[in-house]
């Protein structure tokens, strides 16, 4: 899977299951301060991408991920490994 | 102690106007459950709220962190506080002066049924986030707290089928005590689902009228044979009468009197003969300095059960005397089914607008008199009366009963 079909089906996740506007979402956009996503968000964020990706991000990784662009390098990272 | 705004969310209607024209007419709002699959189930019937466009008050991302009984919740406060005329911004000093008192009987149970099933089948790893915040019966309260910009008194009232009558009551006690002059005050629930049903009909509360299901809720008729589940919120704005007068503000009656007891009998079942009812019903006229004749209508708490209607006519007759045969009595659940934490609530509403509008809502269904429940039930058909003062009752399992008395002003 390409960093562009991860990113595409992320965009997606964040439409699908957190109710986040498209328009909104850029790779550079940061979930708690541009998106408003909380921390409860994040989590259920992770659990969306673990069971759409079928990966396993545990949570030191998971602290390093702020911005939209370094959840598809995580993912990315993972998918293709 | 004034009301100043009405919303709601039930099986007959999606606001105010909707559900007193469907009272009014005597429309049921019953029918087969569609939440979820009744296959197995003793009883397939219940009020559901259908229709309701959650888009139309607040955006996805906010209401999917709700459980549906938080979103109906929700959903009354924004329609009563804009019938109300009121909205505070976050650095209004006023909104430090405005609270909220949610009443719910069980929360959010249908998200602890769904993520229980989470739990088990697929471990710890994957209860959502939100699981505990969306099942707590409190946070309706605290999310128009957040969204209304709410500053003052924000809590909750827990005792089962009483709980919105009892957060009514204690709402105008609160601004009695001047820690608020504006009080968002109701209940909700939203308990339809496989587990709640099941334990209701284990324990032989609800009616089997699966055949009929808008007959299913016959209040007082010899038929009867147990409650229907219902849903929804209703919300009342109670605010300090010169506040109300000092905005100009549109009154629809008078909060008069509270009144409260336990039966100390059974966890379900009501005391025989009534007594414990009846002691929250004379204490709501006291509280009013009223007499039992002062009463133009009582809103009964009517279930539907052989036991409630019969121990609830008697408490009537123990309160009332002679002025029981004379005073209007109806049972709305009928047609909205038994709203449980939130039937307090919508049936205050009912009074209110009884009282605004001269006409007391029918008990519909009522076809065979049961020589047990004697009294004048409003059968089947809305009837105009002059109703200057209209008491509710609200009792719930655990021996918690409640009566309020709404006056004219």
């Amino acid at each position: 899977m390409d960093r562009a079909e991860i990113e595409s089906k992320l965009v997606d996740l964040l439409v699908d299951e957190l109710g986040l506007e498209r328009d909104s979402i850029t790779p550079e956009a940061r979930f708690e301060e541009d998106l408003d996503v909380d921390s409860l968000g994040v989590v259920e964020l992770l659990m969306a991408l673990e069971d759409n990706f079928d990966v396993k991000i545990p949570d030191e990784e998971a602290e390093t991920i702020s911005t939209v662009s370094q959840a598809v390098d995580v993912v990315a990272a993972k998918v293709n490994a | 102690m004034v009301v100043t705004g009405l919303g709601t969310v039930n099986p007959i209607g999606l606001g105010v106007d909707d559900t007193w024209k469907q009272a009014r007419a005597g429309v049921s709002g019953v029918g087969p459950i569609t939440l979820f699959d009744t296959t197995e189930f003793t009883t397939k019937i219940a009020g559901e709220v259908r229709g309701l466009d959650l888009d139309s008050y607040l955006p996805r991302r906010d209401y999917r962190r709700m459980d549906r009984s938080a979103q109906f919740f929700w959903v009354a406060t924004a329609q009563a506080m804009a019938d109300a005329g009121l909205a505070y911004t976050e650095d209004d000093p006023a909104a430090d002066r405005a609270g909220v008192l949610i009443g719910s009987g069980i929360g959010g149970i249908t998200t602890t049924q769904a993520e229980m099933d989470v739990l088990r089948e697929r471990g710890p790893g994957r209860v959502s986030p939100l699981a505990i915040t969306k099942i707590i019966s409190n946070m309706g309260a605290g999310l128009v707290s957040i969204d209304f910009h709410l500053f003052g008194p924000n809590s909750c009232t827990v005792t089962a089928c009483a709980a919105s009558a009892n957060a009514i009551g204690d709402a105008t006690e609160i601004i009695k005590r001047d820690d608020a002059d504006v009080m968002v005050a109701g209940g909700t629930e939203a308990g339809i689902c496989e587990f709640a049903l099941a334990g209701f009909s284990n324990a032989k509360a609800v009616s089997t009228r699966n055949d009929d299901p808008q007959g299913a809720s016959r209040p007082f008729d010899r038929h009867r044979d147990g409650f229907v589940m219902g849903e929804g919120a209703a919300v009342l704005i109670l605010e300090e009468y010169e506040h109300a007068k000092g905005r100009g503000a549109e009154v629809y009656a008078e909060v008069l009197g509270y009144g409260m007891s336990s039966d100390g009998y059974h966890i379900t079942l009501p005391r025989p003969g009534g007594a414990g009812a009846a002691k929250a019903m004379q204490r709501s006229l006291d509280n009013a300095g009223l007499a039992a004749a002062d009463i133009d209508y009582i809103n009964a708490h009517g279930t539907s059960t052989v036991a409630n209607d019969v121990t609830e006519t008697q408490a009537i007759k123990t309160v009332f005397g002679d002025a029981a045969r004379s005073v209007p009595i109806s049972s709305t659940k009928s047609m909205t089914g038994h709203l449980l934490g939130g039937a307090g609530a919508i049936e205050s509403l009912m009074c209110l607008l009884a009282i605004r509008d001269e006409v007391v809502p029918p008990t519909i269904n009522y076809t065979t008199p049961d020589p047990e429940c004697d009294l004048d039930y409003v059968p089947n058909e809305a009837r105009e009366v002059t109703v200057r003062r209209a008491m509710t009752n609200s009792f719930g399992f655990g021996g918690h009963n409640v009566a309020l008395i709404f006056g004219s002003v």
